[in-house]
Formats: structure tokens, sequence, C-alpha cells
């Protein structure tokens, strides 16, 4: 019988609903390892990084830079993934240790899935003209 | 139409009173008996008093229990109106052979097999699995509800909305006549022009949001919220097969409510997503409609194999064989759920690169699959089988999912699936799984549940009458399809011309009135069983000599679950706790703090449903009124701080002495 005593387990001090319920009030005790809530200083720092990786792209249009629609828009889709990555960073405070690692986890996920959904559905609907006959520019019938 | 004076459409849309089917005469029979059903419903309530009792104790409840069994009922109910219409495309094809034109018109057979299909898998099997995970996935992981409660609640009463709107377009107006996924251009403005399709856009919008904030709530409760000492490898199957799917469902329903949008923007504003004009294509509705739709089966599915897998390891009295090996599995099919989607669409005009990468795919998702079977049936081998309800529900399952895999595996080779898309080999397929994998799972579980959630088990007879009927009756149903697909007849067809295929729809048809008799015998069950409910009593909160935690409290359980919250040391926490000699804690209480109800979630649900009508029918101002209601509802909720108590101790006391007592009682 050594060892039952265990099992009758003790309250946990602060049960997670209870927790839940008290997060619901902003009362804000944001401890099991939950995110930071990060500094003035980070902030500014997201907020200067999002505004270079915004003026940039805005630029480079503008001013017609690269010479070439095509370059443009994958520069300044490389922009826009850089400008996802600050926001992560500086605004949602992501970093590998945030809920025990559940944010980098879920991050992956979203990122795989996200991935073979718009790789996939380029792919896809790229491919549908394979089996099609031959057609010459506008003559498309209407 | 020109008899309406000038007003009318500002006030009432494009409503007019030639949208009341009265001139289909069975639709004038259905709506008289609902009529006077819901009437007979509403006075028995309203005579027995019990509307303040429904109202503060179920409508506006956050407790995890009574929501999940509110979702289940829901799901049972829904049941009888989808199966309806599966017996009337029955009939109809058993009988409209040559000269004979049956007795469904084609524009209304359209309406039955579209309705069939959207309810039959979002309001039946949706309810069902997300009913059963409601209420087993708090109890599995010794938690006291879910991580929102509130949230909870507003899910179902989505989900009831889009239910709402589903059952009135029977009424009011007419269903979609497009087939279950509506594709385009057929479900466009200019081939659809009618409310049907309005009718399916904004229920599923609307029940979608209610699934996806569901799954959110569960991916949090079983991250954040498991007992002391459960780790994730503790974690019972069912409650790893309930996060896959939730995380399933959270990454997958966004999808669908985009593509609903973007064609409800073309139906709408007239934009061109999904048209053949102005650069639309109607082919990536296809494409995006199947990314959500192909983790939908699984989303289906994995609760079901997470059942099956609690059945076989209670029934047989050992551990799950494989425990790593299942949960492996489940994740993986999580995955490679993602990678498969184009088989759907497998002719669409892909070229052969395409085709066989996701043919590949699909044959490379059979193989966890057929882990998880060898696993349940190796957990079988020398364990010590109870051949109870569950676990026959169990045997019914393999041998048929594994039938229905095989035509599945068939179905993933390109080349036979030029041959056979579209037929009724394809019918036969996904009913084979659906109803082998999901129906069969669902049944298990609610056999298998249904002590706990009210304290008595449903009955031995009935359920064996509605178990055989069912299986029987499957077979009996499907296998003719497989026949007839093979033989080239395609779906959806309300007449034909070659009378030598009638027998075969006429045996399918048979089939049909079997599955009709499983169906009743299941309600005769839940009645007699209701009736003899003294007879069939357990105190113990284990009558099958469960081995996870929700057998370790009492049946039904308490509002606060558990009085203290369980240390895990093993998986399969409640067999180990047993094993160690498990004592009751009998004194030591201490208050319990839980969620408050609230009925915010039925109003703004309501008001949510009332503008999903007013957008289906053009009402504009009752459209933007009813939004505003639900934004200002949603902002004054969130200025309610009444939104928990605490249980006081003596009531804990009270509540667990009364267990003491009756189990004392039952030992004499």
């Amino acid at each position: 019988m050594s060892g039952s005593h265990n099992d009758v387990g003790a309250t946990q001090a602060h049960s997670s609903l209870a927790h839940d319920l008290h997060g619901d009030h902003g009362h804000g005790h944001d401890d099991h390892g939950g995110a930071s809530h990060g500094s003035f200083r980070s902030y500014l720092t997201g907020f200067i990084l999002s505004v270079i990786l915004t003026a940039i792209p805005f630029w480079l249009v503008m001013g017609d830079v690269l010479g070439n629609a095509t370059t443009t828009a994958i520069v300044i889709m490389l922009f826009a993934a850089a400008q996802i990555v600050v926001h992560m960073i500086y605004f949602l405070h992501m970093n590998t240790r945030s809920e025990g690692g559940w944010s980098m986890m879920a991050l992956i996920f979203t990122v795989v899935i996200v991935v073979i959904m718009l790789a996939g559905s380029l792919w896809v609907m790229y491919h549908l003209n394979s089996n099609m006959m031959p057609m010459a520019p506008g003559n498309h019938p209407m | 139409m020109n008899s309406y004076p000038d007003w009318w459409p500002l006030v009432f849309g494009r409503f007019t009173f030639e949208a009341i089917p009265y001139h289909e005469p069975i639709l004038v029979a259905t709506f008289a008996a609902v009529a006077i059903g819901g009437l007979g419903l509403f006075a028995l309530i309203t005579k027995l008093g019990a509307w303040g009792y429904l109202w503060r104790e179920w409508f506006t409840s956050v407790d995890h229990k009574k929501i999940g069994i509110m979702y289940m009922v829901l799901g049972i109910v829904m049941l009888l109106r989808g199966f309806a219409d599966a017996l009337m495309m029955r009939g109809q094809q058993a009988i409209a052979f040559g000269a004979n034109e049956g007795y469904l018109p084609p524009h209304h057979y359209d309406q039955i097999f579209t309705a069939h299909g959207v309810i039959m898998i979002f309001f039946v099997a949706m309810p069902l699995v997300t009913g059963l995970m409601n209420y087993v996935v708090p109890l599995q992981i010794g938690a006291r509800d879910v991580a929102f409660p509130f949230l909870n609640n507003f899910s179902f009463w989505m989900t009831v909305g889009g239910v709402v709107l589903v059952m009135a377009s029977l009424f009011v107006g007419e269903f979609a006549k497009v087939g279950w996924l509506a594709y385009p251009p057929l479900s466009g403005k200019a081939y659809s022009p009618g409310v049907g399709m309005d009718y399916y856009l904004w229920a599923l919008q609307i029940a979608g949001v209610g699934t996806t904030l569901s799954g959110i709530n569960l991916i949090a409760t079983i991250v954040k919220m498991r007992a002391p000492g459960m780790d994730m490898m503790k974690m019972p199957v069912f409650t790893w097969t309930a996060l896959c799917t939730n995380v399933l469902i959270v990454a997958s329903f966004p999808v669908l409510a985009g593509t609903v949008a973007l064609l409800t923007l073309d139906r709408y504003v007239g934009t061109n997503f999904f048209t053949n004009d102005l650069g639309g294509n109607p082919m990536m509705y296809v494409n995006l409609i199947w990314i959500w739709g192909h983790p939908e089966v699984y989303i289906l599915i994995l609760p079901c194999f997470g059942i099956y897998s609690e059945v076989a390891s209670t029934f047989c009295g050992k551990r799950l064989f494989g425990y790593a090996s299942m949960v492996y599995a489940t994740v993986v099919i999580t995955i490679l759920s993602y990678l498969v989607w184009l088989h759907h669409f497998f002719t669409m005009g892909s070229g052969a690169s395409v085709n066989s990468f996701f043919g590949i795919t699909t044959m490379i998702i059979s193989i966890p699959t057929g882990a998880k079977i060898f696993n349940w049936l190796f957990t079988m081998y020398r364990g010590r089988i109870r051949f109870e309800l569950p676990m026959m529900w169990l045997l019914a399952f393999m041998i048929t999912f594994v039938i229905g895999g095989m035509t599945g595996v068939m179905l993933a080779v390109p080349p036979a699936d030029f041959v056979l898309h579209n037929s009724l080999f394809l019918i036969a397929h996904f009913h084979n799984v659906i109803i082998g994998g999901v129906v069969f799972g669902a049944f298990a579980g609610i056999n298998y549940w249904f002590p706990k959630a009210f304290g008595f088990k449903l009955d031995d007879f009935w359920g064996k009458m509605s178990f055989w009927f069912w299986v029987i009756g499957f077979y009996v149903a499907f296998m003719p399809l497989y026949v007839l697909g093979l033989m080239g007849v395609t779906r959806r067809v309300n007449h034909f011309d070659d009378p030598s295929l009638q027998i075969w729809f006429v045996i399918a048809a048979i089939g049909a009135v079997l599955i009709l008799f499983g169906i009743l015998s299941f309600l005769v069950q839940i009645v007699v069983s209701v009736m003899n409910r003294e007879k069939l009593r357990d105190v113990t909160g284990d009558p099958w000599n469960g081995r996870t935690l929700e057998w370790a409290t009492s049946s039904p359980p308490p509002a606060y679950n558990f009085a203290f919250t369980p240390m895990v040391h093993d998986h399969d926490s409640w067999a180990d706790m047993k094993k160690r000699g498990y004592q009751r804690p009998l004194e030591g209480f201490r208050p319990i703090h839980m969620p408050k109800n609230t009925g915010a979630g039925v109003i703004i649900s309501a008001f949510a449903t009332i503008c999903g009508l007013a957008l289906v029918w053009y009402v504009w101002w009752l459209a933007a009124l009813s939004f505003l209601a639900i934004i200002v509802t949603a902002i004054a909720h969130s200025f309610n701080y009444d939104r928990d108590y605490n249980i006081p101790a003596e009531e804990v006391v009270r509540e667990e002495e009364r267990r003491s007592r009756a189990l004392a009682a039952a030992r004499v």
C-alpha cells in the first residue's frame, strides 16, 4: 500500500482552469513559461525594422530601381517574408522557448502546411495546361 | 411576382410567398409532420414547465459534459434527417426505370443528394465526433472543463445556427442542387441563381466558425490542462487522436471559410474568382475545397480510431499493443492528409507527374492506417476479450474498414480512377469508410461512454439488434453499388433506361431499409434503457473495468469532474491507480473554482443565424442590423465580469458523501 498515498493526489495550488478564468479578467498572471511581454526597446526595434522593410519595397517600385517587374516582385516578396519574421520576433514575442516550445512547434507546422498548400496549388494549377491543345495567345474562345 | 408592391423588396428582399413550396406534396407532408411534432414538443416542454430548466441547465451551460451531450443529440436528430434523404434516393433509384419516372423530379432529387451529403458530413458526423471529444477529453486528462468554457458553448450554438439554415431551406425556398461540395460554375450565379446555393454558403460559413473555435478550444485544453504527471506520451490514445484532429480542424477550416467566402463574393458582388471569364478559374475552387476536404475526412476518422483504441484495450483487458506506434501513426496521418488532396480530381486535367505524385502519397497514407489495424489485432491477440457492444462495433469496423481501405487504394491508382471516378464505385467506397469507420465508431463510443454520461448502461438486446441491422444493412446497401460502379453507372442520376440494372438498385434499397431498422433499434435501445435505468444502473463509475481517467470519477461525473486533480504515473492511468490500490479521498475537500453559465453564446449565434437568413434573402437592412447586434452583444459580453464562482467545500463534501453511500449500498 505504500505509494498509494501519492495516487490520491494533491489539489493543484493553481489549477489550469482557475488560471484561465483569471486570465480572462485581464489580471494577467503570465507565468507557466508563457511568452515575454517585451520591452520598449524591443518594440522600437521592431517598429524601425518594419518601417525600413516597408520603405524599401516602396522605393523599389516608385523609383523603378531594378528596371524589371518580375525581379521587383520577387524582391518585394522576400522583404515581405522578412517583415513577417520581424513581426513574429518583436511583436508576437516568439522564440524557441515560449510556451514550452509549443509556439515554435505550431509555427513549424503552420509553415509546412502553408508551403504545401501554396506550392501544391501553384503546381497543380500550372500543370492543368499540360494536357491542353496548344493555343495561340489572343485566340481564346470567348 | 408582379402583384407585390414597390416597397416589398426593400423590406423582404427577394422573399415572396411563391418561395414556400406548398405545391410539393412531399414537402408539405414533411412540413406538417415537423410542425405537428415541433408544436407537440413545445407544448410538452411548456406543460412540464421545463423551459427555464432547459435554459439555465443546458442551453446556457458552459459545462463541457452538457455541451458534449447536446452535440450528440444534435448529431442523432440530424442523422434522422440525413437518413430520410438517403431512403428517398434509394426509393427513387429502385423504381425509376424506363417509363417510370419515379416520384422525385430532377430538381427535387438534386436538392436531396446535396442535402444528404452536406447534412451527413457537417451536421451528423462532425457533431457526433465533436460531442464525444467534448465529453471525454477533459475527463481523460483529469481537467475540470475545457480551456475556454464560454467559447465551447458559443461553438455549439454556431453549429446549431448552420443546422437551422439548412432545415429552413426545406420549407422556405429551396436547397442547393449542386452536389455536396458545390463546384462552380454550376454553383455560380449564372447557373444557380436561386436561394439554395446561398443557404448552403451561409450554413457552412456559420457552422464553420463554431467548428474552428471548438478546435482551438480543445487544442488549448489538451496542451495546457493535463493532470500533473501526464506528459504527452502518457496521454490516452483517444486524447492523442483528438489533439491531432483539432490541429487538422484549425489548419483546414480556415481554407473552407476562405473558399466559401470567395464563392460568396462571386455570387453577391460579381467578382470572378471561380467563373470562366475575366481570369477566373473554377478549377481553383475544386483545388481549394479539397485542400480542406481531404483533411476533413481524417478529422472525422481520427477520433474514431481513438475510440476503437480505447475499446480494444478495455475489452481485451490489456494495454494497447504498440502505444507509441499508434501515436506516431496518428501524427504521420495528420501531416500526410495534407499531401493527397488531388486524388479527388485526378481527371481534372493535370499531367502524369502530378497525378502519379498524388497517387503515391495516397497509397503511402494507407501504411500508418494499416499499422493501426495490426495494433488492434495484436491487442486482441491473447487478450481476455469481452464481447460487449463496443467491442462488437470494433470488430465490424475492422472488417468493413479494411474492405473500404482496399477499394480506396484501388481508386488511388490514377488510371483506375479515370475509369471509376464519379461512378457508384466511388459512392460505395466512401460510404464504406465513413459508415464502417465513423458511424460504427460513433456507435462504439456511444455504447462505451453512455454509462459514464448517465450512470446506467445501454440495453444489450436492442443494442445488438441495432448492431446487426446496421452491419448487415450496410453490406446489402453498398455492395451492389460497387457492382454498379464497375459496370459504369454514374452518381447523382435520378432515372435509368437499362432495366438490367434495376435488380441491384432494389437490393440496395432493401439494404437501406435494414439500416432504417438499425437506426430505429438504436432509438428503441435508448428509450428501453431509460425505462430500465434502475436495472442497468452502475454506481461504481467504472462499469467496464476501464483503464483511463474518465472511469475514476462517478457516473455521471459531478460538475467539477474530480474532487482532487489526479496524479498520473503511467499511461492507462486509472488501470495503474487501481493496480496500486487506489483509495478514494474522503476528506480534505476544498472549494472548487468553476466557470459560470452565460446566455451570450445562444444570443450571438441567434443573431448570426438571422444575419445568415437575411443575407440569403437579400434583406439588407436586417443583415446589417443583426450583424451590428452580433458585435454589440460580443462587446457587451466582454464587460461581463461575473463569470466564475466557487463550489463551496461543503457542497463537494455532500456530493462525495452521496457517492460513498451509493457505493456502500451497492456492495451490500
